[in-house]
């Protein structure tokens, strides 16, 4: 009796704080089909989708955020996997100490700090443009492929790597074809969460971009003023995508892990 | 009837082509030159430019987008991104992270940038439209006495915006220290327009450079802080059409905008006087292709072009030529065209020494950050007494702990 | 473990950090301890200790947010544990997904839904209530920071509390101890960790946040964020001054971990012994 009343109770508050969760992007979705500007119900349109195509500055950032994104994600993914081999493979405890404190760094110092620190940076060395704001989004992009990479690293069975190089492989094939493919899962991990900090990203944008608009600087400039609509029509679209490809993914992957689960019944 | 109905039609017919020629005739008078905008086609050049938001034609409310216009006429393509300050202008001018070829920022801000060389001259055998149509009284203004650095884009006034819902009339500056609306007044966030007007509401010149007017002032922005619902820019379109804000001062022309949303709003010029400004385009250092940026000058200075903008955005053209294209009604307006005597009573921001400006920021801030709530003192106490108890209790209970355990060991 | 010979992988990172994340530190500490020429002074670190009360401000709201994230997510974490494999890559998903839509709009969301004459507030109205305060109070700044960060503190203690297997949980009960000793002695040591990373990773963003305030708080809730943002963009570009309040907030942030982590730890001992 108390499990049942239990398992109510805390549907009820799961419900709640998702409806808490969910609210404000009901919200935005809902207006985006509002047939006038600002906040009051009007009516329902489809105009706001159609403007989205024709409005140069919300496209145009939406492929300054892409171009951002995908460079910053793929070095992060590169300098970061890398760095995971490399000091695994470190003796030296105090390196290995300093570097894993120095990763640490980006993840608990305010991202206003980094932002104008970079921003100092910068204008100490009187770059402009897109090189810079890559650079900044990088740098905070990289602890987080380290920092899932290096567990991988930790889990590898240390009799295939063995097995491999006694049976004949060199030690870079060895790595090729036992270690490569056991932190492979880490390294796209790391790389989701580097394109995801990256487009989600303003606080260091803000400071560091200089006049490179992308998407979160954009919408900060339209919510300093007017939010146009068409901004509510495109966000209510990436999310729509993401919602669907999480979906499919996830869908999949629980029925793999359902049909296992039942081969292992079986067995 | 048929006949009144066909009278009616042909005498509209008659008007629409009276009209049509009118129209015609202005456009042909102040035609484009087609030959002098095309010196750079082909040659895929970018210009940068930083202007205020909301402060061109684009595209919105049937205006042209005047943007794709100069695209389209010269074959530059043109960035276009905005600020909201003229002091955050200053910032990412000086901070070097940004690259512009051009920036409108207003008349102080520009003597502040051509003194500290931060413009570039202007070459005004490029940007003919200025001789041509610009109005004498734009020319050699105070902040560019030699019309070295600048040419001006729109100019305007400030004034107050309220809701006549919710308050009868307004006359002075006070209004925005009266306690009946509290919470629902907004205020200027950028130092020099808010210190105008507690200058201007002391009696004072906007422009004092008197460190006890400044301060006294100050003084005053605190004394409203209380009562102000938010310190805002542009945010100040939503917050007063949807009448979350009952009363707040702005621009003349962004009045003129909000009121085409909401028919309550209203505006008053203050007795006090108020500030006249110019904004005006000018070309920062470093700029790479200043030829190209000066056209894009010069074509903002096309009457055709100049009554778009400020048909579109409500600010007052210093272009005459532009207001034979404009809606009468626009060009007749007495708050986007004071008459005389009223501008009679206003000011103009020129530049200050570094010395105030430097006040006014660690003023403005101080303004800015306020004071402490007497529930915010109680907390922190509280939990300071809760911490302090916690770590005593914390260290007895470790005692005890280790001297049980020093027990057992014996 | 296996053993790799590899180290040189690490130099390229090793060098960006120096480049991008140390140098630039240094740079703010630098321009905090000299005047607009490069000479050494104290006027900017002294001019920023009258920003305490503002600084303090801040911390007070970021730890009620911290307080109120994990209050709410401490259960929701063990609840979501607790449910079958798909249903929990289903719960996680759901969290997550919300982080998708850009954060400005998110909050320029909750403006429209408190506003004076915004979304509840017309409903409140619609059916005879009076219409609340609910915009432009420290109240909603703190609306803010819970809402935008609070899957930070949900995913860490979920994925802690999966670790934590049925089988203590039942042993705990079975051994006599009620609901709230299994929690006391069990279920909260463990998660532990969950709570410290979600904590930091709560309280760093809210105290430093200037655009949460900016939009949510009027003009009664200016935080160091809004401080730093206008030192450096919003005024002159006072570089010295803006990098000497950031030098505060980046010590007292540092500080703060700094304490709760040795009390955390100190905890989590006692708890095994």
């Amino acid at each position: 009796m108390t499990q049942k009343k239990n398992k109510v109770l805390s549907g009820v508050y799961v419900a709640l704080l998702m409806l808490f969760l969910y609210l404000p992007i009901l919200v935005l979705i809902v207006f985006s089909f509002n047939s006038s500007k600002g906040y009051s119900w009007t009516g329902f349109s489809l105009k706001w989708y159609i403007d989205l195509f024709s409005n140069e500055l919300i496209l145009n950032s939406l492929k300054n955020t892409l171009i951002v994104a995908l460079f910053a994600s793929v070095f992060a993914t590169l300098i970061g996997a890398l760095a995971a081999i490399g000091v695994f493979s470190m003796q030296n405890k105090f390196a290995k100490n300093a570097i894993q404190n120095v990763t640490n760094l980006p993840l608990l110092m305010p991202e206003i700090v980094m932002g104008i620190s970079m921003m100092l940076l910068f204008a100490f060395l009187n770059m402009s443009g897109f090189v810079p704001l890559i650079i900044a989004h990088i740098s905070f992009c990289v602890p987080s492929v380290f920092l899932s990479v290096l567990p991988k690293l930790r889990q590898i069975n240390k009799n295939m790597y063995e097995a491999a190089l006694d049976l004949g492989c060199n030690p870079f094939q060895a790595f090729y074809k036992v270690v490569l493919p056991e932190i492979m899962p880490g390294v796209i991990t790391g790389f989701l969460m580097a394109i995801t900090y990256s487009l989600d990203d303003f606080v260091v944008s803000y400071f560091t971009a200089g006049n490179v608009q992308t998407l979160s600087i954009t919408i900060y400039s339209m919510v300093k003023k007017r939010v146009s609509p068409e901004i509510n029509a495109l966000s209510t679209i990436m999310f729509v995508i993401v919602l669907l490809v999480l979906l499919v993914t996830n869908i999949r992957s629980i029925q793999k892990e359902n049909a296992k689960q039942k081969k292992m019944m079986k067995l | 009837m048929k006949k009144i109905l066909s009278v009616f039609l042909c005498a509209l017919l008659v008007l629409s082509v009276c009209s049509m020629t009118v129209l015609a005739d202005g456009e042909d008078a102040y035609a484009l030159d087609a030959e002098y905008y095309s010196k750079f086609k082909g040659q895929n050049l970018k210009l940068y430019v930083y202007n205020w938001g909301e402060y061109i034609a684009d595209g919105a409310d049937g205006s042209r987008d005047v943007i794709a216009w100069f695209e389209e006429l010269t074959g530059i393509d043109v960035e276009y991104t905005t600020f909201d300050t003229n002091e955050g202008l200053y910032s990412k001018l000086q901070s070097g992270s940004a690259y512009y070829d051009i920036v409108i920022p207003s008349d102080y801000m520009i003597s502040r940038l051509a003194e500290q060389g931060m413009l570039e001259k202007l070459d005004l055998g490029n940007i003919p439209n200025f001789a041509k149509y610009v109005d004498e009284a734009f020319r050699n203004p105070d902040y560019d006495e030699n019309q070295e650095y600048s040419v001006p884009y729109t100019w305007g006034t400030v004034g107050i915006i309220y809701n006549t819902k919710y308050i009868e009339s307004v006359d002075s500056w006070e209004v925005l220290w009266n306690e009946d609306y509290a919470g629902k007044i907004l205020m200027f966030d950028n130092s020099r327009d808010s210190f105008a007007i507690a200058l201007k509401s002391l009696g004072y010149s906007l422009n004092s450079e008197n460190a006890d007017e400044i301060t006294e002032a100050a003084e005053l922005l605190k004394t409203q802080k209380p009562l102000v619902q938010a310190y805002v820019m542009d945010q100040i379109f939503d917050k007063m059409v949807e009448e979350n804000a009952w009363i707040a001062p702005y621009y003349a022309g962004d009045y003129l905008t909000m009121s085409e949303d909401n028919e309550d709003l209203a505006f008053a010029f203050p007795k006090e006087g108020t500030n006249r400004f110019v904004d005006a385009m000018c070309i920062p250092k470093g700029c790479v292709n200043k030829e190209a940026a000066e056209m894009f000058i010069n074509f903002m200075c096309e009457p055709a072009v100049s009554a778009e903008n400020c048909g579109m955005i409500g600010y007052s053209t210093p272009i005459s030529a532009a207001k034979d294209l404009m809606d009468a009604e626009m060009v007749e307006n007495p708050i986007a065209y004071p008459s005389e005597d009223v501008l009679a009573n206003m000011e103009t921001f020129v530049n200050l020494p570094d010395e105030v400006n430097q006040q006014l920021d660690i003023l403005w801030i101080s303004v800015s950050v306020g004071s402490l709530t007497t529930g915010f003192w109680v907390v922190i106490s509280v939990s300071a007494v809760g911490i302090t108890a916690y770590c005593l209790y914390h260290m007895s209970v470790k005692k005890k702990r280790a001297a049980m355990r020093a027990d057992k060991s014996l | 473990m296996i053993k790799l010979n590899a180290k040189w992988a690490s130099y390229p990172y090793i060098i960006w950090m120096i480049l991008f994340t140390i140098l630039p530190l240094l740079l703010v500490v630098y321009f905090a301890f000299t005047d607009g020429n490069g000479a050494f002074t104290l006027d900017n670190v002294k001019q920023s200790a009258l920003y305490i009360p503002t600084l303090a401000n801040s911390v007070y709201l970021a730890a009620i947010a911290t307080v109120i994230c994990l209050v709410l997510a401490y259960p929701f974490a063990f609840i979501m544990s607790r449910l079958t494999f798909s249903k929990q890559k289903m719960m996680s998903m759901l969290v997550m997904l919300p982080m998708w839509m850009n954060f400005l709009l998110r909050t320029y969301a909750w403006q429209a839904i408190l506003e004076d004459n915004g979304v509840i507030n017309t409903m409140l109205t619609a059916i005879g209530l009076p219409a609340a305060k609910l915009i432009n109070t420290s109240g909603a700044v703190v609306l803010g920071m819970v809402y935008n960060y609070i899957p930070f503190m949900i995913l860490p203690l979920y994925s802690i509390m999966t670790k934590i297997d049925k089988s203590v949980l039942e042993a705990s009960s079975d051994l006599g101890a009620g609901f709230f000793a299994t929690f006391r002695r069990v279920v909260l040591p463990l998660s532990l960790p969950g709570i410290i990373s979600g904590v930091t990773m709560v309280f760093v963003p809210a105290v430093s946040t200037f655009v949460i305030s900016g939009m949510l708080g009027g003009s009664g809730n200016y935080l160091i964020g809004d401080l730093i943002e206008v030192q450096f963009l919003g005024n002159s570009y006072d570089l010295n001054a803006g990098s000497a309040t950031s030098l505060m907030l980046m010590v007292v942030v540092l500080i703060t971990m700094a304490i709760f982590n040795r009390f955390e730890t100190e905890d989590s001992e006692e708890a095994l012994v």
